[in-house]
């Protein structure tokens, strides 16, 4: 059942192309995830040590 | 509990949290059944032969490339009317899924059009109104970069966005409204008459479930950086003026 036939050139492009598009983009969506989450957390940490410093 | 519970942050952050593990793991079980079915598991179809496989992404991710701009619709309008920030920075957070959505359909439609048509290309009314989409994802993205308020950034997208919504529904309906084009009517139909036949029908809609878990999953995922990254900024401001 499983044969491409002349389009198998086709068929691997489409998968290959949106297979690339898509863990670009889940790359990029869990990158900036952990980038923002991590930065918040010092900032929070920094924003509560200085309060009770500050206090 | 009212729905509008959900457009508080921590709520949201908190229910979000719950559901994406399961979302993700709806996804990957949707996506992986439904293409090793389809590509694995269904025969060549006798006109387009094994270009057909390309039916189980351009599908999904064309249905998706609508979709995701009337959900984005729908946020920008609660946004509008309601000023709920979740909802703007939801739409914010599905522009980049929407966008993706579309460059995959315009990319295989295009490499299965080449064989089949002829033609990598062609100013057809929905291949158009795909562009059009596209090139407005792309403004929409633009648009929240280019403002700093945040406000005034999500007035301004927002009314984009309800621009914008006339060539998403364009593009749905496009093949019916200009009868000229290359590109064939709709694949699915409530209509069992027009429906592709069901050996590919069954895991098409598989596909189609998985292309809709993946926007879900990475629009929580997206929408709860945005909600940090929003209190990040605040903080930020906050402790600048300290």
């Amino acid at each position: 059942m499983f044969d491409l036939g002349k389009y198998a050139a086709e068929v691997a492009y489409a998968y290959a192309a949106t297979g690339l598009l898509l863990a670009a983009l889940l790359g990029v969506s869990l990158h900036r995830a952990r980038r923002v989450h991590r930065a918040l957390t010092a900032m929070e940490t920094r924003t509560q040590t200085k309060g009770r410093t500050d206090g | 509990m009212s729905l509008w519970e959900y457009a508080n942050p921590k709520r949201f952050m908190q229910v979000s949290d719950r559901l994406l593990p399961w979302c993700a793991g709806l996804t990957a079980l949707l996506l992986t059944v439904g293409l090793i079915w389809g590509v694995f598991g269904t025969p060549n179809a006798i006109n387009f032969e094994a270009t057909v496989k390309i039916i189980y992404i351009h599908v999904p991710a064309a249905l998706m490339a609508i979709n995701a701009w009337l959900m984005m619709l729908v946020a920008s309008l609660i946004w509008l009317v309601r000023r709920h920030h979740v909802s703007a920075l939801a739409a914010r957070a599905a522009a980049p899924v929407g966008m993706v959505m579309t460059l995959i359909a315009l990319i295989t439609g295009a490499i299965w059009g080449q064989p089949m048509w002829g033609t990598w290309w062609a100013w057809d009314p929905r291949l158009t109104s795909f562009l059009i989409l596209f090139l407005f994802y792309l403004g929409y993205i633009a648009l929240w970069a280019a403002i700093d308020a945040p406000e005034t950034a999500a007035d301004l997208t927002s009314v984009l966005c309800l621009v914008g919504s006339v060539f998403a529904v364009l593009s749905r309906y496009a093949v019916l409204f200009w009868n000229q084009g290359l590109h064939q009517g709709a694949s699915l139909s409530m209509d069992a008459e027009e429906n592709v036949a069901n050996v590919y029908w069954f895991p098409l809609l598989i596909c189609m479930g998985g292309f809709i878990a993946l926007f879900v999953t990475l629009v929580l995922l997206r929408t709860r950086t945005e909600i940090r990254n929003r209190r990040l900024q605040a903080l930020i401001a906050r402790d600048r003026m300290m």
